[in-house]
């Protein structure tokens, strides 16, 4: 059993938003929001996810990959082109900022697996984990269907123009802003960290992460990316996709109700976190913190389970806003309704219309 | 009032009772002094009664109708403000009647004189019997 | 009769100037060491006579009395020690197998000194227990590897039954403890205190006296070798029940109880006549396999109607990780894991020295198996032998353990000096005998009180050591080795541990 001997520390800036209705929004509406939010980062870890950018090829997995070099990609594309159907493949498009130094090689690949249906989402994911395991050099950065991450080392703000994030249009966008503990200097290990179409982002610390970790190994998920948010992506993967949980549910397993408020419950509901507590204690996250985790139908805010980080939700219409501080919510728009979640009540958005 | 009563399923016999009314009940109050140095050496006003495996400490009951008082001709037996049945030394003649009327035989005699009865240690808080009983034996309470 | 060589262990030193022969330490020794001679007005000693459980010191009102160990010297020899000459003396003089009581005394490497645990700062802010929720509450028993939730108009309602649980207010349970090995006094504190910890207490292989059936839901029964005082009555009124395949500090063969022990209520609770010896065969003897032992948990299971769960113990040995990996797929709810300093009434020296291997070792190598396998959900573990602090027992939740068994440290708290002759019936202090002028000695009001104090001291610890590491859910601990860093540990020790080195 490999070690891994560097725990990273996440801090600092969270902001996302989605719009209910699948209305697709340019993404500097999300660079100026995480930009309000500059000196809770350090310029060492920026990232983006949004979902229903590439609705030209929204049956495929868009695989986003950094490679450190041609060599290092050229392997990766021999094992993808051993698995799977590759309808296009380009570099992501990139502009040049003089913060953003040193880019590794980056890629998408429009791809379909030569699965049976039905097998096509967990053959997705073992790739993903084998060609970050196995291939040196290379990191898958996100898989999923008509959706991306885009991440560097930098601020969050140059980065979104590194990436020329304005040319694309998402119903649920999220950010981050990294003030990283440990050696930086690695794009990898920017947020949000995905698997298949769920991006956490995450400012926190996980204490539990040891056995977190160790739990979702046995459901064959691998920890390689150095940092405790991975364990956050999966965790919603097995609960919510694999066990097919309510996301409510999910929430109380991840930041779960105190035993003395649970002897306060009526029967049937004291019965019922007896029972998530008992059976998912391994998946109990614990530790400050505070997620945005976007998915294909929607978009989830997160605190623990006595809230140690900031997290501000907000309603305009039909878009929801979560974000670290309240001005980064009001720097793009002028809210309705604005409250503070809850320790571990979650905020849920959910897409309810077609995605336009 | 309080009283103390003996638990004999826990009495284990050791006589720590016995010592400590001995020591409480004499002049320095220092237990090796008492025990190497002061003579005469008072009496211990708790029994320990034994019979194979069963032991439990007895002494006075302070009964509320008390046999002592009774016999006694000079009054030196005497039952105070709070119920506690005391001897009064200056007053006692040595006629021990007392000690024929007592039916549980806890008075003792003394040289000349009637003593060692129990006096429920006036001036402590608990009396040291109970206070030193390793095993918590005996137990200082009011029953009703 | 030949001059008998075996050296006496310790001298009983008196300070004549400060013992006022209240006869005291005379009284209260039951192995004859002290008699007073009131012709000369004093109290003689005979030294050779004492096992050193200061029962006499503790008890003298004076403090006259200083046990020391014996200064009789030998020339020195490192492998040749006191020790092992006079278990030869011994031997030669009787021809018997060496006795001994409590656990492994030598010394072997105690991992959990080499083990550190971790504390949050600046980046995580630790937890202060005093004023935050700090969560002990543990639950035993196999659990479902996932949950279903029907979504119905008045919410989310549970659809998966629950295997039965135990339900533990603190990971720390009384460790199996014969009723025969130990007084029925000291049963009733383990119960007591159970009762009122909110734990459980393992009655051990002696049966349960029907005095102690109403502390039944606190009660995990032991099923032994021996199959003593087996009996439907005592399989109702447990909360759960225990196959006893071995314990930690005699590993491969059975309970031994001396015939001196075995009066009229042990007998009666036992079902064996007054006087013998109660020696548990070596294995059980319906269980020669491993599918042996899945049909005698079934057929306890249906006894119980599947209400109560099933646990497995075993002692740590080499292939504990595989034996408790058939354990679990033969049906255990709980798996029971002795290391080789768990503590015994009555065991051969000899196999209590040298059998075994330590449970850190072995809770890490169960834990990583049963993960690897996928089936660790199935089964919690429950770690024992010679847990000695509330550290002792974060550190062992740390590698894998659900909860712990205490033994020897809940008869410290009673009140036992480890002098390790517990096989003889005569112990002072009233804890490992019979003898009715002996067991007197343990006011259960006393030990239950101490019992409880020793509880709520170690999980008030524990809340501090959790809170210290940012963790307010003892579930988040379990398991979570990344909190442990080891020093003065070999690469290969760290590699079975699953924890790093301390400085990376």
């Amino acid at each position: 059993m490999e070690m891994r001997s560097e725990k990273d520390i996440s801090g600092c800036s969270l902001a996302g938003f989605i719009s209910e209705s699948g209305e697709r929004i340019s993404g500097d509406v999300i660079i100026s929001s995480i930009a309000v939010m500059h000196e809770r980062g350090n310029g060492l870890g920026g990232g983006f996810a949004a979902y229903g950018i590439y609705p030209d090829y929204r049956d495929y997995y868009a695989l986003h990959l950094i490679c450190d070099d041609d060599k290092s990609r050229e392997q990766a594309e021999r094992f993808i082109e051993n698995n799977f159907y590759i309808e296009c493949k380009e570099p992501i498009p990139t502009r040049n900022v003089p913060s953003i130094t040193d880019p590794p090689i980056l890629m998408r690949y429009f791809i379909k697996p030569m699965v049976e249906s039905g097998k096509e989402d967990d053959f997705v994911m073992h790739a993903a984990m084998k060609i970050n395991a196995e291939i040196d050099g290379v990191y898958v950065i996100s898989s999923g269907k008509n959706m991306g991450a885009f991440k560097a080392v930098g601020y969050p703000e140059d980065v979104g123009v590194f990436f020329r994030l304005e040319e694309y249009e998402g119903y649920t966008w999220i950010a981050h802003g990294r003030f990283p503990t440990n050696t930086p200097g690695w794009w990898g290990g920017a947020h949000p960290f995905t698997i298949l179409d769920w991006a956490v982002v995450h400012n926190g610390e996980i204490s539990s992460y040891g056995i977190n970790k160790r739990y979702l190994e046995m459901f064959g998920y691998r920890c390689t990316l150095l940092t405790d948010t991975e364990v956050m992506a999966y965790l919603f993967d097995l609960l919510l996709r694999r066990h097919r949980l309510p996301v409510e549910i999910v929430a109380k397993a991840l930041a779960s109700p105190f035993w003395e408020d649970i002897e306060r419950m009526p029967p049937g509901k004291r019965e019922l976190m007896m029972a998530v507590r008992s059976v998912y204690g391994s998946a109990l996250v614990n530790g400050p913190f505070a997620i945005l985790l976007g998915y294909r139908d929607g978009l989830i805010g997160l605190n623990d389970r006595i809230k140690l980080r900031p997290l501000v939700a907000a309603r305009k219409g039909d878009m929801l806003y979560i974000a670290s501080e309240e001005a980064a919510i009001r720097e793009i728009t002028n809210p309705a309704d604005v409250w503070m979640p809850k320790a571990g009540e979650p905020v849920i958005g959910r897409l309810k219309g077609e995605i336009q | 009032m309080k009283r103390i009563y003996a638990k004999e399923e826990v009495c284990i016999g050791c006589r720590l009772c016995e010592i400590h009314c001995i020591v409480q009940h004499s002049r320095s109050k220092r237990i090796i002094k008492v025990f190497k140095e002061e003579f005469p050496r008072p009496l211990s006003r708790v029994i320990v009664e034994e019979k194979g495996p069963l032991s439990f400490a007895l002494q006075c009951r302070h009964c509320d109708e008390p046999f002592c008082v009774e016999a006694c001709m000079t009054g030196a037996m005497y039952r105070d403000e709070e119920g506690r049945v005391m001897h009064d030394r200056d007053r006692c003649i040595g006629c021990w009647m007392c000690i024929m009327a007592c039916p549980f035989g806890v008075i003792k005699r003394d040289e000349g004189k009637v003593a060692s009865k129990c006096d429920l240690c006036p001036d402590l808080e608990v009396p040291v019997c109970v206070a030193n009983c390793p095993n918590e034996a005996l137990v200082y309470r009011e029953v009703e | 009769m030949s001059l008998s060589l075996i050296q006496q262990e310790f001298v009983v030193e008196r300070d004549d100037e400060k013992c006022i022969r209240c006869e005291v330490c005379v009284r209260q020794c039951s192995f004859d060491v002290h008699t007073y001679d009131p012709e000369y007005d004093e109290i003689v000693t005979n030294d050779s006579r004492c096992v050193g459980c200061h029962r006499c010191a503790s008890l003298c009102p004076t403090g006259a009395l200083v046990i020391r160990r014996s200064p009789l010297e030998f020339k020195e020899n490192a492998n040749w020690t006191p020790g092992v000459l006079n278990n030869i003396y011994r031997q030669a003089e009787t021809g018997g197998v060496l006795l001994t009581g409590v656990g492994n005394d030598r010394p072997y490497p105690i991992y959990w000194d080499h083990i550190l645990l971790n504390a949050s700062q600046v980046t995580n802010p630790s937890i202060d227990p005093l004023r935050e929720p700090m969560e002990l509450r543990t639950y035993l028993g196999r659990k479902p590897e996932k949950l279903e939730v029907d979504m119905t108009d008045e919410g989310p309602r549970l659809k998966t039954e629950l295997a039965p649980q135990l339900k533990l207010e603190i990971p720390v349970l009384f460790s199996a403890m014969s009723y025969g090995a130990i007084s029925f006094n000291a049963a009733l504190s383990l119960a007591r205190a159970a009762e009122i910890a909110g734990t459980y207490y393992n009655t051990g292989e002696g049966g349960l006296h029907r005095d102690l059936y109403r502390y039944g839901k606190n009660t995990i029964v032991q099923v032994a070798s021996g199959r003593f005082g087996v009996h439907a009555d005592y399989l109702d009124v447990a909360a759960a029940i225990e196959i006893k395949i071995g314990q930690g500090a005699k590993p491969g063969i059975g309970g031994h109880l001396p015939g001196e022990k075995v009066t009229g209520p042990i007998s009666e609770t036992r079902m064996i006549p007054v006087g013998t010896d109660a020696l548990s065969p070596a294995p059980q003897h319906d269980i020669y396999s491993i599918e042996d032992l899945r049909m005698l948990i079934y057929a306890l299971k249906e006894a119980v109607e599947y209400k109560k769960p099933v646990s497995v113990k075993i002692a740590a040995v080499h292939n504990s990780a595989a034996i408790a990996s058939g354990m679990v797929r033969a049906g255990a709810d709980i798996i029971v894991l002795d290391g080789f300093r768990g503590g015994t009434g009555a065991a051969p020296l000899v196999i209590r020295d040298n059998v075994g291997i330590p449970i850190e070792l072995a809770i890490a190598s169960v834990d990583t198996r049963l993960r690897e396998e996928g089936i660790r959900s199935q089964a919690s573990l429950i770690a024992a032998g010679g847990f000695r602090s509330s550290a002792d027992v974060i550190k062992a939740i740390a590698l894998g353990a659900d909860a712990v068994y205490i033994g020897t440290a809940a008869l410290v708290a009673m009140g036992c000096h480890l002098c390790q002759k517990c096989y003889t019936g005569k112990c002072n202090w009233g804890i490992a005998t019979q003898d009715p002028y002996l067991e007197k000695r343990l006011n259960p009001d006393i030990a239950t009180r101490r019992l409880v104090n020793l509880l709520n001291a170690w999980g008030h610890e524990m809340k501090e050591m959790l809170g210290g590491m940012g963790i307010n859910a003892i579930e988040s601990l379990r398991g979570n080795r990344l909190q442990l860093r080891g020093v003065g540990l070999t690469d290969t020790e760290l590699d079975i541990l699953g924890i790093l080195p301390a400085g990376r």
